[in-house]
């Protein structure tokens, strides 16, 4: 099997922040692949240096076969990128923006004219190609970037927070872009802080935090592995602190104060509300709500990233 | 080394579409100069044969290295330089680019006053090789001082026209156009020995007036040796500060 990215031990400080932390996993050839984390977590860091943008201080990294630092030539030009902060030149076209990158990539006259007009047009741009981007609305620009990034071909895609900021619309219109061009065999490396964008779209998820990767697996595995890790939440009409008493009920192996309820965590919800239901009876008190929570791949990225639970959530 | 130059050749027409037509390209890049004429010329009475090599030279070296200073931190401010960088071409061939931008804009803009002296003062060019080979090494020297000052990592394109105008205004002063080199005083001697437009006005004080401080040999040979330095100090530094851009 040949991957399509292969990380070892991929690491970068900026000065003494160790901003990503000897880092490996690979992503396979035609995968959608999820990069999530909390803020500063070392996404874009890692992007970055997977895209031959910046350096790292230690580790490899393969594109295709290609080591990014060795054969960077090669290895970008089998890319396609859009990064986190990025901006197509305002005081070009739309074309010429176009245009500029076709040659950057090396693509024939023909081949640009080709792509680009297809593009603009399924972009919706096509009307306005010849308008500086000055003029375009964010989203536009985010659609200028997409195509940019598309009209060498590449079959990889690194997308940095592609949909950030985007009406529902066209973030929507992205999200199935990237569906289909994955369709077609293209590997995309997204990073993102929309779950349900992640477990609609990836295949596999990479939850990195504080420069390490926590885990790495399909959304469902992820949230099945949490099964165990399903919690009660209860809200008492009248007001109750006896958090001890509560982490006394059978089944419950953790509580929590959230706000104005308590979140009970539990391998066995039912029983839990079984036995809280006595609870409340026994102690005279009432409750407002009652609910079980199931874990959304929401609740299993906080639990991962806040409670800093690595591989051993599994045993 | 195909694409290599391919890619040197893209970038230097993105910035020439860009970057020629921003206000500090054009105040200290043409308008600049074209003042230092006026205030230079008028009301003296100097042959035009002392005038032009010093015109010429001021042009030349204003132009061509009033590109380079804006080039980085625009795009570091417009968030442009990222995606660039992921782009299949190195750091090296987009800074060689932006190099051959402000080579090409000076040396079109030079050949103004060139054109001017030629048509409307009798000026001549007694040795066009030498002239040819003078201003290309001239404006390329240039054009990489301006990349050079252009390295620290700032994203404000005036404090780097600043910094740039604080270099260029004293090697003007210092490199024997107000007064030639041979009656300078000692000091004045020595000091403009640093200037890299002392050896392109002694060229073309050859080229039109058949007449030099220095020889060719020696003012080519320093222009290179100028050209090397602000070409590798420039790709270190913008190498060492890229991060700091992002
Ligand atoms: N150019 C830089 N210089 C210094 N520190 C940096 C730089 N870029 C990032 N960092 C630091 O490195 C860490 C990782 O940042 P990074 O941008 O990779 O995070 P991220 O996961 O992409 O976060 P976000 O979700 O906010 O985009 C952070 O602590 C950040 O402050
Ligand atoms: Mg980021």
């Amino acid at each position: 099997m040949a991957w399509a990215i292969e990380v070892k031990n991929l690491t970068k400080y900026y000065g003494k922040l160790l901003a990503v932390d000897h880092i490996s996993f690979q992503v396979k050839e035609g995968e959608l692949f999820g990069f999530l984390g909390p803020n500063g977590a070392g996404k874009t860091t890692t992007q970055r240096i997977l895209t031959g943008v910046i350096e790292a201080n230690d580790g490899d990294a393969e594109i295709m076969g290609y080591n990014i630092q060795k054969d960077a030539f090669n290895a970008k030009s089998i890319m396609g990128i859009v990064p986190e902060l990025a901006n197509p030149y305002i005081d070009l076209s739309a074309w010429d923006n176009l245009m500029l990158m076709g040659q950057l990539y090396g693509i024939s006259r023909e081949k640009r004219n080709e792509k680009a007009t297809l593009f603009l047009k399924m972009f919706e741009l096509y009307e306005r190609r010849n308008q500086k981007v000055k003029t375009f609305s964010k989203g536009m620009k985010q659609r200028l970037l997409l195509s940019m990034a598309l009209i060498s071909e590449p079959r990889i895609l690194f997308l940095d927070e592609p949909t950030n900021g985007l009406d529902v619309q066209s973030a929507r219109f992205i999200r199935n872009l990237i569906g289909e061009l994955n369709g077609e065999g293209v590997t995309v490396f997204l990073t993102t802080h929309n779950l349900e964008e992640a477990n609609q779209l990836c295949h596999r998820i990479a939850i990195i935090d504080h420069g390490k990767i926590a885990t790495i697996d399909s959304p469902q595995n992820l949230r099945r592995a949490f099964q165990k890790m399903q919690s009660v939440e209860i809200g008492f009409a009248t007001p109750f602190d006896r958090i001890d008493l509560l982490e006394k009920l059978i089944g419950v192996s953790k509580v929590k104060k959230m706000g104005d309820k308590f979140r009970l965590y539990t391998e066995a919800p039912s029983r839990v509300v079984y036995e809280l239901t006595n609870f409340v009876r026994d102690n005279s008190l009432k409750f407002t709500t009652l609910n079980t929570l199931g874990p959304s791949l929401e609740e299993v990225f906080v639990k991962i990233t806040e409670e800093h639970i690595g591989w051993d959530y599994e045993k | 080394m195909g694409q290599k130059l391919r890619g040197v050749w893209v970038i230097a027409k993105k910035d020439t579409g860009i970057y020629y037509f921003k206000a500090p390209v054009l105040i200290f890049g043409l308008v600049f100069p074209f003042f230092l004429f006026l205030a230079f010329a008028i009301g003296r009475d100097i042959s035009p044969l002392f005038l032009f090599p010093g015109i010429i030279g001021i042009t030349l070296f204003f132009t061509a290295s009033s590109v380079g200073p804006i080039i980085m931190p625009w795009e570091t401010r417009m968030k442009t330089l990222e995606r660039l960088l992921s782009c299949p071409v190195s750091i090296q061939s987009i800074l060689l680019g932006d190099i051959l931008a402000g080579f090409l804009f000076g040396i079109i803009i030079s050949l103004v006053p060139l054109l001017f002296g030629l048509l409307g003062f009798g000026l001549t060019i007694n040795n066009l090789a030498i002239f040819i080979l003078g201003i290309l090494f001239s404006s390329f020297c240039f054009s990489s001082l301006g990349v050079l000052l252009s390295s620290p990592p700032t994203d404000n394109p005036s404090n780097i026209m600043m910094l740039s105008n604080l270099v260029r205004l004293p090697i003007m002063f210092i490199s024997g156009i107000f007064i030639p080199i041979e009656e300078l005083p000692v000091a004045g001697k020595i000091i403009a020995n640093f200037s890299p437009l002392t050896y392109t006005v002694d060229l073309l004080r050859y080229v039109f007036q058949g007449v030099s401080y220095y020889s060719v040999t020696r003012n080519v040979l320093m222009l290179i040796l100028f050209l090397i330095i602000f070409l590798v100090s420039g790709m270190k530094l913008h190498k060492r500060n890229l991060a700091k851009r992002l």
